[in-house]
């Protein structure tokens, strides 16, 4: 299966910006289907940034983050050609991690 | 420590914590509706904050999260829409001018449940978040930061056309 997780990563010499876009329905527990009936929330709760081994950004997620949703920070340092790796955990135990280029 | 099975080991816990492992029945006891006055989860801590996002009001899910109240300020500048179309997805950023920046919140007053998320800032990342968050109507949304150990918060009200949370 192809990854959930899309990642930019941009050095600009000095900084790098990191852009995020996951692939998950975000389901909130609030919301009702056709039938009336709750969907189950179902909703990423945990999403770390690793660079050089240490973690340059961590999310703690709850319902209320949009379906597929998307993120974007920036971190001092990061070279061009080096990875960047991405993990997401959710409320079910599934979990999905990717690793990215800095360009 | 943080690793590759961070997000597994997360899970685990919450298991853990449900079957009042000895280690663990502080954080156990969370669970229950008590004062959240003990060990509050501070930044460095990689547990998830259940309490937190369970909380129904924006104040109580800063407390659960911090342990202490925000004060606002004019140095932490949010940036949202004035009008969302969409309740399900409306952008917001915060950048802020604050030093020593640990962790950024974003919450939704009005949501059924207020806090939306919350980023942790490790030393050398940038306190300049942007994310995408659901409103159920038109509310305030409130981005705190901690800075140097303190609290602040900046509010922003987004009127809301259709809501995002079903309600």
């Amino acid at each position: 299966m192809a990854s959930t997780i899309r990642v930019r990563a941009t050095s600009s010499g000095e900084t790098t910006e990191v852009q995020a876009l996951i692939q998950h329905p975000m389901d909130s527990g609030f919301i009702k289907d056709s039938k009336g009936e709750i969907i189950p929330p179902h909703f990423i709760q945990q999403l770390t940034f690793e660079y050089d081994g240490k973690p340059v950004f961590t999310a703690d997620w709850g319902g209320g983050v949009s379906k597929d949703p998307y993120v974007k920070f920036v971190f001092k340092g990061g070279k061009k050609g080096d990875e960047l790796k991405v993990s997401w955990v959710d409320n079910k135990g599934a979990t999905d991690t990717t690793t990215a280029k800095i360009q | 420590m943080r690793n590759n099975d961070n997000g597994f080991s997360a899970t685990r816990r919450l298991i853990l914590q449900g079957a009042g492992a000895a280690a663990l029945v502080g954080l156990g006891s969370s669970f229950g509706n008590l004062p959240f006055g003990f060990a509050p989860a501070n930044a460095a801590n990689d547990k998830y904050p259940d309490e937190a996002f369970k909380a129904k009001s924006d104040a109580d899910a800063i407390k659960a999260l911090y342990g202490k109240t925000a004060e606002a300020s004019d140095k932490v500048k949010v940036d949202a829409p004035e009008i969302a179309e969409n309740g399900a997805v409306v952008p917001v950023s915060v950048t802020t001018t604050l030093a020593d920046v640990t962790s950024i919140s974003f919450l939704v007053a009005e949501n059924p449940v207020a806090l939306v998320a919350s980023y942790k800032i490790p030393a050398g990342t940038m306190a300049n978040v942007a994310n995408r968050i659901k409103m159920a109507k038109t509310s305030n949304v409130i981005v705190v930061v901690e800075a140097g150990g303190k609290l602040y918060s900046a509010t922003k009200e987004v009127k809301v056309t259709v809501g995002g949370c079903g309600g």
